[in-house]
């Protein structure tokens, strides 16, 4: 009897559990091999650069947060930063240092959800529920600092909303220090695990050219082998005062995009540790008009995102609201080479390929 | 007295039968009825159990408190989720096999409740007490393979499919090196009698003498019970759901409480075969033997959850090359030597 074979087309998402939201990959399949991969972004678009053109200055922080909802501190962080230099105004420096602080907090917080979901995508939903437990003494901390978990629209154009609160500093480092335990207990828990080493080590690999040539950025093109990190290449804020490495696999596979971002961690505490130990005193708002009024002028500034660079360029009229906003978006760029990097890998590997690269939807489709 | 609670009142419900003399034919009868209702309802009884102690174990693990509130200490709490799916719309895909659909979910209780007809749940304590009763048990299990393919391939959805084909290529395979695995013992015994195995084990049990079958064994229960980390079937963060993708309501339900169901069955078994079965350990006899086989079971169903809650999920080429390339090898190698080491010492 002849046998026919042929391939089949799976949809996969925007339903699913490991689309991470609601990304869609319409792919075709022989078998449980991927043949060809068609990525479909844009089930989570909700017009946000359109949206702040009909915005005052201030009111675009908001909507800021809702880009990388789960680091919306760095989302805040690079778009006060474009206004600012637009506007030429000098932030003081408690602002710079709070910034940092929940700055690095926040990068932590989106660390801690692409480690712990990389490892409930290959079926360890324990992980999950270790990282989320330290995340949550994190999202505590910022609603001390602001009322608000996960939408923080803390930062301001000239500094912050407001000072830290009493009892901050002493809870943060009481934290830090819990924290650095449990990277070790992620260590044992995930990254030691054979078989999420079976199933990560050589997967979705990605070259160092390639990665450059597609503009990636972040733990993406570090696992590469690239040291690109804007807090080093190209320092903005106060970072040159801190003292920390910048974390380098060379593998390019998905254990490296995944351990680097858990080394990435600890360089952080390292960080926010030396920032709470300097704190300088002063105000945290800078002298700033009361109608925020830029220039007519266009900017463009970039911040390290936890995802990579986050890009943010303003064209200004010279009246109280933006003519054009952009977002440099790394999730989004970074997924360029997606339908090239599941080619040829078993569904089970886009699922932890996808992971790997850690997308937000709410950056993505923006 | 403790010991003998239950055989006693079925040995007064027999004589019951001849006082009121009821024909020896009905009367027979009657007894299996009652014994295989008596398997159905442990069954029953513990799937529902060991959905919530699985909920309490992995909350345990994973630092939360589990279900608290419905009935005392959340007891209640699957009871009433079953409650809730039977009273579920049972919703059939338009372009499903509806038939085979249907059937799937009737069918997936089958294997367990009728391999449990065997099991001797303590000292003179089998419903059946058959002589071939580990070739039995192999034949049955493995007939859960094709049901759960019916649901794969009749739901006519593309996870579903991919679930299907994965759960035939995955229990074919674990079933060499989990049958391989149990040679070791019955060369040791020379019985497939299950009581037979249990008596053997009276000085010491068999996983002291065949430790790597134990290891291969419990490594291929795992796969034949579908869980983590081989638990392929139903991938949950790969395929959605696998073969139960489309399954609503009560079928869901079956399919769910059958997944128990079989947990409990290989822990039974290895019990049986690894652990001494009913017998107590350093003759602590003071406790009945059906409580010490309860106990074990439990801790190996315990084992098993530990185990799921804490490793990530295999791939599936990993899968099959760990079955054939590592396990059966490995268990062949080990009838040899136990096959070798009877004839150097037992002969």
């Amino acid at each position: 009897m002849a046998v026919r074979q042929e391939e089949f087309v799976l949809n996969m998402g925007p339903q699913h559990p490991s689309t991470h939201g609601v990304f869609r990959i319409v792919l075709t399949l022989d078998g449980e091999t991927v043949v060809k991969a068609d990525p479909v972004p844009g089930y989570l678009h909700r017009g946000i650069e359109k949206l702040a053109e009909a915005r005052t200055y201030t009111q675009v922080i908001p909507y800021t947060d809702r880009l990388d909802y789960l680091a919306s501190m760095l989302m805040n962080w690079g778009y006060v930063q474009a206004v600012e230099k637009l506007m030429g105004i000098e932030v003081p420096l408690r602002a710079e240092y709070i910034r940092v602080i929940v700055g690095e907090l926040a990068r932590i917080a989106s660390h801690l959800v692409a480690t712990g979901a990389m490892a409930s995508d290959l079926g360890g939903l324990t992980g999950f529920l270790y990282t989320f437990r330290d995340r949550e003494e994190i999202l505590d901390l910022f609603e001390m600092v602001c009322g608000s978990r996960l939408t923080a629209s803390y930062m301001r154009i000239g500094g912050v909303a407001k000072d830290l609160p009493e009892g901050f500093v002493p809870k943060a480092k009481e934290f830090l220090k819990k924290f650095t335990l449990s990277l070790a207990e992620y260590n044992g828990l995930i990254t030691g695990n054979e078989i999420f080493q079976r199933r990560t080590k050589n997967v979705g690999i990605l070259s160092a050219e390639k990665a450059v040539d597609m503009s990636l950025s972040g733990p993406v093109l570090r696992a590469s082998g690239v040291g690109h990190d804007l807090r080093k290449v190209r320092p903005y804020s106060i970072y040159p005062q801190f003292e920390f490495e910048v974390p380098l696999r060379t593998n390019g596979d998905c254990f490296d995009r995944y351990y680097l971002r858990v080394l990435e961690m600890a360089e952080s505490v390292k960080i926010i540790e030396q920032a709470l130990a300097s704190l300088p005193e002063g105000p945290v708002m800078a002298k700033i008009p009361r109608i925020i009024k830029p220039p007519a002028g266009e900017v463009y500034t970039e911040i390290e995102s936890s995802k990579g660079i986050m890009g943010v360029y303003i064209v200004s009229d010279g009246s109280p609201k933006p003519y054009r906003v952009h977002f440099r978006r790394p999730s989004f760029i970074n997924l360029g080479y997606l339908a090239e990097m599941v080619r040829g890998w078993k569904v089970a590997d886009v699922v932890a390929i996808l992971g790997s690269l850690d997308i937000v939807l709410g950056e993505v489709d923006c | 007295m403790l010991e003998n609670i239950f055989v006693s009142s079925l040995n007064w419900l027999k004589n019951l039968m001849a006082a009121v003399e009821l024909p020896a034919p009905l009367a027979d009868m009657l007894i299996l009825v009652i014994k295989l209702a008596a398997i159905l309802g442990f069954i029953l009884i513990n799937a529902l159990w060991l959905v919530y102690m699985e909920r309490k174990v992995s909350a345990f693990i994973q630092g939360r408190i589990g279900p608290n509130r419905v009935g005392p200490f959340g007891l209640l709490q699957t009871t009433m989720d079953v409650l809730k799916l039977i009273s579920k719309e049972i919703i059939i895909p338009a372009a499903a096999d509806k038939k085979l659909f249907l059937l799937a979910p009737l069918m997936i209780f089958v294997p367990p409740l009728a391999i449990f007809a065997i099991v001797p749940f303590g000292k003179g304590m089998a419903a059946i007490d058959l002589n071939l009763g580990v070739y039995y048990f192999v034949a049955m299990a493995s007939l859960s393979t094709v049901i759960i393919w019916m649901a794969g391939w009749s739901s006519n959805n593309k996870y579903a499919l991919l679930g299907g084909m994965r759960v035939v290529a995955q229990m074919v395979s674990y079933e060499m090196p989990l049958i391989l695995s149990m040679i070791g013992v019955i060369i040791l015994t020379g019985t497939l009698n299950m009581n037979g195995i249990i008596q053997a084990q009276e000085k010491v049990w068999f996983i002291f003498l065949q430790p790597v079958a134990a290891t291969i064994y419990l490594i291929a229960a795992l796969a034949e019970t579908n869980r983590t980390p081989f638990d392929l079937v139903e991938g949950e963060s790969e395929i959605i759901s696998g073969p139960f993708t489309e399954y609503s309501g009560m079928g869901f339900a079956f399919f769910f409480l059958a997944e128990y169901a079989n947990v409990l069955l290989v822990s039974v078994m290895a019990t049986t075969l690894f652990f001494g079965g009913w017998l107590a350990p350093f003759g602590w006899t003071f406790l009945p033997s059906w409580f010490w086989f309860i106990f074990k079971v439990y801790i190996m169903v315990f084992i098993f959850m530990w185990v799921r809650w804490t490793f990530p999920r295999i791939r599936v080429d990993q899968l099959m090359g760990f079955a054939w390339k590592v396990l059966v090898p490995l268990a062949i190698a080990n009838i040899f030597l136990t096959g070798l080491g009877k004839y150097l010492f037992l002969s």
